[in-house]
């Protein structure tokens, strides 16, 4: 790690809607450059609360986000979706184009900034294409190009693959793995899947609900590159088994 | 990206033909079925003339139904123009902020559900031109369905987007530039296709009001006229044109939406199944 500051600390955060709800409550959390966390939870635990506080896309009731040690709102983010959430009048290439459309960046390096961003989710050949004539799992890799196109630091990830079926699934989870093994980005990704938790992350944060605090955390000390066989090795069902254990009694507690 | 040749189905041909044909058949049927009861029970074209008496008025008086045309058709886009101006203008300023939706909303409402018929002679007593009343009547009747429409659709653009819009720090400019007009446009041409009847109808309203008072020489004028003179044919061959011109606009209209959406938006795509 380059620098001794976390590239992103939250100190006491809570959050409280205005109906009354308390989403998050007294969290403290620390992510370092280049690590892969997942937050874990159940449903209304605030997990996806703390994704968009960090995105700067809310901001918190008490306590204060860092970011790179400083508390000024970054650009410098990509965030993806649980939905695709493409512009449906645009063509893939427009769509992954958008974000240095609103930037202002020059035309010809932007340009060549969009075709790498399609060549590192395997978009080539699909520029031109609109979104409805994609599958979901293309589309995701569509969302997830247009959050690579600025070379974030940080990439926030909302349960981008909830929705989508097991095969496509596990191919994202791949091709996600091997692009954060590649660039030096840090990824901090939301799931309710203690398994797909387990086989992306180097860290899992364990959530509980009403009010969302954190319960627990694993270290996933499993070398990359994962692939299949260390989804079926004894060492990852082991870590499931704990993660798994962690968010049952974070759900007891509740 | 390619797209792999579709066997075309032999009836899928014949069902393209019959979506033609059939209707073509029933007009047929219901021309010459009015055209026997009026030989059969020997009725005076005074009280109901035959189709064939009307498409002869037709012709014969094209002389005077021709400029009564033009002058209903100016009125009808005319007023269209300033609804689709004044409509789209007042919805984006509503977008701007919901405290001015919420001032001006409810008088645009009021605008809309008085009845045109009911308000057409005051607003030819207070305006000179008759030509300017017309387009006034025209105009509120057009007017409203673009403006709730237009309205609905700014406000409808996905939450997610605006939030990754607000991510990149796009200015209010670039959101309602790349993101709420383009996520508006179903909804204001499913508004123009509305607003393009009623303004017909909002214009023909108005020349009935205006009746003779004015030197109103519209096609609804020309109804007026002919109905005085117990000139039947010449009421039916008018009736006919108004008729048409509604249809046209919407085929105009239903065409311009076509090619506006056919790529992206789902009212206009095909399914291939």
């Amino acid at each position: 790690m380059e620098s001794s500051a976390p590239l992103v600390r939250l100190s006491g955060i809570g959050k409280r809607f205005g109906s009354g709800t308390v989403a998050l409550a007294g969290l403290d959390l620390e992510i370092g450059r280049h690590e892969f966390v997942s937050l874990l939870g159940p449903s209304g635990c605030g997990k996806s609360t703390a994704l968009r506080l960090i995105a700067g896309l809310a901001s918190p009731s008490s306590g204060s986000i860092e970011l790179n040690g400083t508390r000024s709102a970054s650009h410098d983010i990509g965030f993806v979706f649980q939905e695709p959430t493409l512009m449906p009048w645009a063509t893939v290439r427009e769509n992954v184009r958008l974000p240095l459309k609103l930037q202002q960046r020059g035309d010809a390096s932007a340009n060549a900034e969009v075709d790498e961003a399609l060549a590192m989710v395997g978009l080539i050949g699909f520029e031109r294409a609109y979104p409805r004539e994609l599958s979901g799992g293309m589309k995701m890799r569509v969302s997830i190009a247009r959050a690579l196109v600025t070379r974030p630091q940080l990439l926030l990830m909302d349960e981008p693959f909830a929705a989508l079926d097991e095969i496509t699934r596990i191919r994202l989870n791949n091709d996600l793995l091997e692009l954060w093994r590649s660039h030096s980005w840090t990824v901090v990704f939301v799931t309710h899947s203690v398994y797909e938790s387990v086989y992306l992350s180097n860290r899992i944060v364990v959530m509980a609900a009403r009010p969302g605090r954190i319960v627990a955390e694993h270290r996933i000390d499993a070398a990359y590159p994962r692939d299949e066989e260390f989804r079926t090795s004894a060492q990852y069902n082991d870590y499931c088994r704990i993660v798994s254990k962690s968010l049952a009694n974070a759900m007891d507690g509740t | 990206m390619n797209r792999s040749v579709i066997p075309v189905d032999p009836s899928e041909h014949s069902q393209r033909w019959l979506r033609v044909a059939l209707p073509a058949l029933i007009g047929v049927l219901a021309l010459v079925g009015w055209d026997l009861i009026v030989r059969i029970n020997n009725i005076p074209h005074y009280i109901l003339p035959g189709p064939m008496r009307v498409a002869a008025a037709m012709v014969n008086d094209w002389s005077t139904l021709w400029p009564a045309l033009l002058v209903t058709l100016r009125i009808t886009f005319m007023a269209l123009a300033v609804a689709v101006i004044g409509g789209v203008g007042l919805a984006l300023l509503f977008a701007q902020s919901k405290w001015i939706e919420i001032s001006f909303f409810p008088y645009a409402v009021v605008l809309q559900v008085t009845p045109i018929i009911a308000i057409a002679p005051l607003i030819l007593i207070y305006v000179d031109n008759t030509h300017i009343a017309l387009l006034i009547c025209a105009w509120i009747v057009a007017f409203f369905p673009i403006l709730s429409n237009t309205t609905l659709g700014l406000n409808s653009a996905d939450h997610n987007l605006l939030d990754l819009f607000k991510l990149y720090g796009a200015s209010r400019w670039q959101v309602l530039r790349y993101l709420r007009v383009p996520s508006a446009l179903p909804y204001f041409l499913g508004g123009l296709r509305i607003a393009g009847g009623l303004s017909l109808i909002g214009a023909v309203v108005a020349e009935f009001t205006a009746g003779t008072a004015g030197r109103g020489s519209g096609l609804a004028y020309r109804i007026l006229e002919t109905g005085y003179r117990l000139n039947i044919p010449l009421m039916f061959a008018a009736l006919a044109l108004i008729t048409l011109t509604g249809v046209v606009i919407f085929v105009l209209f239903t065409l311009l939406s076509h090619v506006l959406l056919h790529k992206w938006h789902e009212s206009a795509v095909k399914r291939e199944s």
